[in-house]
Parts: C-alpha cells; structure tokens; sequence
C-alpha cells in the first residue's frame, strides 16, 4: 500500500496532484465488472427500499384480514405475499432493507470515526500510549464481538435499534484502528511529516491535515466491508430475538418469522433471504473490487 | 517452547480478568432486573428476593463475591431456572456445544484444505472459478439463512435427514447443523489456502524441488502445502471464534440442547450470573483456542523463534 500512498502523499484527495491516483482507480474498478454491477444492484435495492413502499397500497403493520398468508403472484396486490397475521410482505421486507441499510451505514460511520482517530492518534504518538492502546484493542478482539454486541444490547431498553448500534458502531472499530494504525507507522517516517513537523506543524494538524488523508484508501475499502458486517450484526440480532421488535421489521426477524412458516409458506422465508444475500455478496464484491482498485500491488 | 507456552498461558489470566470485570459492571448498569414481570412483584417480595441473591448489597461488594465464587467454580444461581445453578446449566449444554463446535472445525479443515488446494492447482480454470464462486456465496451466506434453507432442502422436501432435535447418541441430528456450521468455513479456508499455495508454487523452493526431478505430487504435498497451510493455521483463532457465534443460531434453529442458548435468554430475562457464566466459559474457550492456533502456528513455521 505504501507505494499508492506514495501517490497521493501530501494532498487531499480532491486537489489536482491527487487526480492520477483515484482516476487510476476509478478505472480499474470500471473494467472489474462485477463489482460494478454489485454497486448497481445495490444502488437499485437502496432506491427501491426508499421509494417502492409508497407504490403499494398497504403499510407495514396494516393486517389484511382477507388475505392472510397467500402466495406471491396471486390475483390481488400483495406482490410479495402476505405473512400469518395478513402484512404485506413486499413493504414488510422493504421496510426491513430501509431499517438495514441505515443502520449499516450508521454503525460503519460510528466505528469508522473512532477507528480512524484511535488507530492514527496511537500510530503517530507511539511509545508506551501507543502499547496501551493496542493492548486495549487485543483485548477486545480476544472475546467473540457478538458476545460485546450481547452484552450490549442488554443495556437498552429493547426496540431502541439505534442507539444500540451506535454502541455497536463504537466497539466495532478495532480492526479500523488496527490498520490505520499500521499505515501511520510507515507514513510518519516519510520526508513529507519531517517537513510538517519542520516547520512547525502541530501534532493535531499533522494528523487531521497530513495523516488522515493518506490512510483514506485502506479506510474506504474497509468501509465497504464493515457495511455487510453491520447490516449482519442487526439480523443476527433481530433473528435472536434482541434486535428490532415487532411490529417493525428486520430483514432478520422477518427471516426468524419466514423460518418457523417455511413448511407451509416458504415465500415467507425467501423473500427476505433474498434480499439479505444480495446485499450482502454485492457488498463483498463491491468490496473486493475497490480493493484491487484501490491497491494495485495486492494483485 | 515449553516456557512461551506457560508465560503466553499467565498472559491470557489477566485479559480474562479484565473481560470478567467489564461484563459484570456493564450488565448491572443496565436498567431492570431479573424480578421485573410482566406483572409487578410486591416491592416487600421483590426485596425479599434480591435480598436472597444477594443483589441488595453494594455492587462492588457483589462483584466481590462473584468473584470469590468464581474461584471455586461456582458461577452463583440462576435467576430465571429457579432450581438451577448457572454451574448445573452449563454444565448440561457444554458437550453438545462443544461436540457440534469441533465437528464443525474439523469437517473445514478436511473439506477446506483440499477444495483450496485442487483450485489452485487448476488455477484460473472453469474449476477453480466455480469452486471460488461458490466460496463466495458461502462467506457471504449467514447461517441464519443456510440453516432454514438446508433443513427445507434437506429435511423436508428430500427427507433424508432429521430437520431438528435431538437424540443422544444419534449422529444424524448432528449432520445438517454441522454442514450449516462449517460451510462458511470451508469457503474461507479454500479461498486462504488456493491464495498461499499460489504464491508459495511461485516461490524458489518449490522451483528447486521441480528441478531435482520431483514428481508434481511431492512437490504439492511434501513441499510446497506446508508452508502454504500458515495463513490457515492463524485464521483458526478467529474461525473459532466464528463457530462459537454462529453455534448459538445454529442451536436455536435446529433445535438442541446446547449451552448457547442460555447467553441469548440470558440477555433477555436479565438474568445476570447466566450470562456472566457463559461469557465466563466461552470467553475462556476463545482465549485458549487462540492461545492454541499461535503455538500452533509456532510450531509449524521453524522461521518462528521464542523470545
């Protein structure tokens, strides 16, 4: 990484020395077709999760006593089917895509914050603050995360979704702080900081002006992959019973609930698998993609 | 060796301690209790029942004494399984958990390793991109999503095996829970292994060995798989991991009587010793299984030296 590092030593991302770097990128990614066609997809699932439940005329928690549990595809406008107690499953599940996709997108900007602050602050200052800082993230790491993410979610009162995934958000940046950490190290050495710090830079400034920029490619790669991860954590908590509660839906309580039908009404079951795959294998394409975009020397 | 092995040993107390404290104090800032139900106890029984547990007491003097329990193996009562010790609970759930947890790892080693091995062998060809594919769909697949879908497949339409329960002795109950539990694992340990062996048959010694007229088999099985097994041996630490949580779903959809149950239900009545007992003992599994993959690992790589 250090050599596309090298790249972009020094500027912003969006000042003109940089160009060269993220319009390679930005090729490279193009020509990887299916990381394109995964952000597409994901593109698409966003606009449809937002827009589609006006199209239909039920709401989420409206029950449709003349149709209860029938198929997808039968004459009246359920698209999706219904469930057991007659909601829609079409807005039920896009509801619980929209409730997904936020809270991936939250948790991911939470850790990502911290990650970032923790892992550049204990890179550059180094020595002993910089041992007890990793030590500190060893021993997170060292406890299955799900067992934090339990723990957690006993100390809000439950259906406060979200502030339980600011929670998440912020004990789910260990492996962010860990590789940004990692790049600091090898940055701080380079001539450009000796520069700064020549002239005078404060600690502060170096980081947020000379730091923090040129550990953005690693960053954003793996933001694309702690979006799936979190929008993970929420349906396996949802599909346990600690997440989202009805009558909201999660694509993973709508899962649990699809799975204890699925004998009779196995549309109950696929539909929102469905869409929690596709989410998630677009994003680990997506990801995997900017991640040769990004790092050609990985290849 | 010997001796990195018992300091790496002292070094996972004092984490474990530090976990063990954390969790006590965060579970007991969180608002409500055991004894709130649906419908209000009487605030004299109420009392009377935490004075029992001793839940009345200052918090640091209770975490003294769980503490104090602690080290005589005694993880206190259970506050929801009235007649039950958080002990007796686990105690009756630990072997199944454990048993579908090991199944699960060593059925990735064995289906893993091969899978990697033999796409990279047949590098960029038609079976290496669809093993790799299907490695993909297997990562990214949760196995909240691969249980149902197997015991549809597998339970109910074909009905060659039993979608849930179980029975002691009978290993079939064990089979569609361990396929569900391994898959994910088989998919990553083919991608690391296909990944390393490529580079490591690009390296000099594996040429060398070619050279010296080796046939293609030795130089896959005796030379080159070896060093190529290291990124799979550290990613055991984290698989363990992995299997620990995806065993407390795989548990509650298919139905056994393993121990991952109670940190869920735990969790939800507030039961706090069942939940401290289970971070207690999986917490410890993790460590030590960590503990194991870096000896391991040591072991295997003579580059590796003890300091």
């Amino acid at each position: 990484m250090s050599e596309a590092a090298a790249t972009v030593a020094g500027a912003s991302p969006v000042s003109v020395a940089s160009r060269g770097f993220w319009a390679d990128a930005w090729r490279r990614l193009r020509r990887n077709r299916a990381s394109i066609v995964a952000a597409v997809v994901i593109l698409l699932i966003t606009l449809l999760a937002f827009v589609g439940p006006s199209f239909s005329p039920h709401s989420f928690d409206a029950i449709d006593w003349d149709h209860m549990a029938v198929p997808p595809g039968d004459q009246n406008d359920h698209w999706l089917g219904t469930d057991r107690l007659g909601r829609d499953l079409f807005v039920r599940t896009l509801f619980g895509v929209q409730i997904s996709l936020q809270i991936g997108l939250l948790a991911t900007l939470v850790s990502l914050t911290i990650g970032v602050t923790f892992g550049a602050t204990a890179g550059y200052v180094g020595g002993r603050i910089d041992n007890y800082m990793m030590r500190f993230v060893d021993i997170l790491y060292s406890l299955p995360y799900i067992f934090i993410v339990i723990i957690l979610s006993t100390l809000f009162e439950r259906g406060n979704i979200f502030v339980l995934f600011l929670a998440i958000g912020a004990v789910g940046w260990l492996t962010m702080a860990r590789i940004v950490r990692g790049q600091t190290l090898s940055l701080k050495r380079k001539e450009f900081i000796e520069a700064a710090l020549a002239s005078g830079v404060g600690t502060t400034s170096i980081l947020l002006r000379h730091i923090v920029p040129n550990v953005i490619g690693p960053v954003i790669i793996y933001a694309t992959l702690t979006i799936p991860q979190m929008i993970l954590f929420e349906s396996f908590l949802s599909f346990l019973g600690l997440g989202v509660q009805e009558p909201q839906a999660s694509l993973g309580s709508l899962i649990n609930e699809g799975a204890q039908e699925m004998e009779s009404a196995v549309w109950m079951l696929l539909v929102p698998a469905g869409f929690l795959v596709t989410l998630l294998v677009c994003f680990s394409f997506l990801g995997d993609g900017l991640r040769d975009a990004l790092d050609p020397r990985e290849r | 060796m010997m001796q990195y092995a018992l300091r790496r040993f002292a070094g996972v107390i004092p984490t474990l301690f530090i976990i063990i404290t954390l969790s006590f104090f965060i579970i007991r800032i969180a608002p409500g209790g055991p004894f709130d139900e649906e419908q209000a106890l009487p605030p004299e029984i109420k009392a009377n029942l935490e004075a029992a547990y001793g839940l009345d007491k200052p918090l640091y003097v209770q975490y003294l004494r769980y503490l104090e329990g602690l080290s005589r193996g005694d993880f206190g009562p259970s506050f929801k399984f009235k007649d039950f010790s958080v002990t007796e609970l686990i105690a009756q759930g630990l072997p199944i958990s454990l048993m579908l947890g090991f199944c699960a790892l060593v059925v990735a080693l064995l289906a893993g390793i091969p899978l990697g091995t033999f796409a990279a062998l047949r590098h960029n060809t038609g079976a290496d991109y669809s093993i790799m594919g299907i490695a993909v769909l297997g990562i990214a697949l949760p196995s909240f999503v691969i249980g149902p879908l197997v015991q549809l497949v597998f339970g109910l339409y074909l009905r060659w095996l039993p979608v849930a329960g179980w029975e002691t002795g009978e290993l079939r109950y064990l089979v569609l829970p361990v396929a569900t539990l391994s898959l994910p694992v088989i998919a990553y340990i083919a991608r690391l292994t296909r990944g390393s062996l490529l580079e490591v048959l690009r390296s000099n010694f594996v040429r060398t060995a070619r050279a010296k007229g080796l046939p293609e088999r030795q130089v896959v099985l005796r030379h080159a798989l070896r060093p190529a097994l290291l990124p799979v041996v550290s990613y055991l630490g984290p698989a363990t991991a992995f299997v620990i949580t995806g065993s407390l779903v795989v548990e509650s959809v298919f139905g056994l009587p393993g121990s991952g149950r109670y940190l869920v239900q735990g969790a939800i009545n507030r039961d706090y010793t069942l939940v401290m007992g289970m971070i207690v003992v999986y917490g410890s599994l993790t460590l030590l299984c960590n503990l194991i993959a870096d000896l391991l690992y040591g072991w295997l790589d003579p580059r590796v030296r003890y300091e």
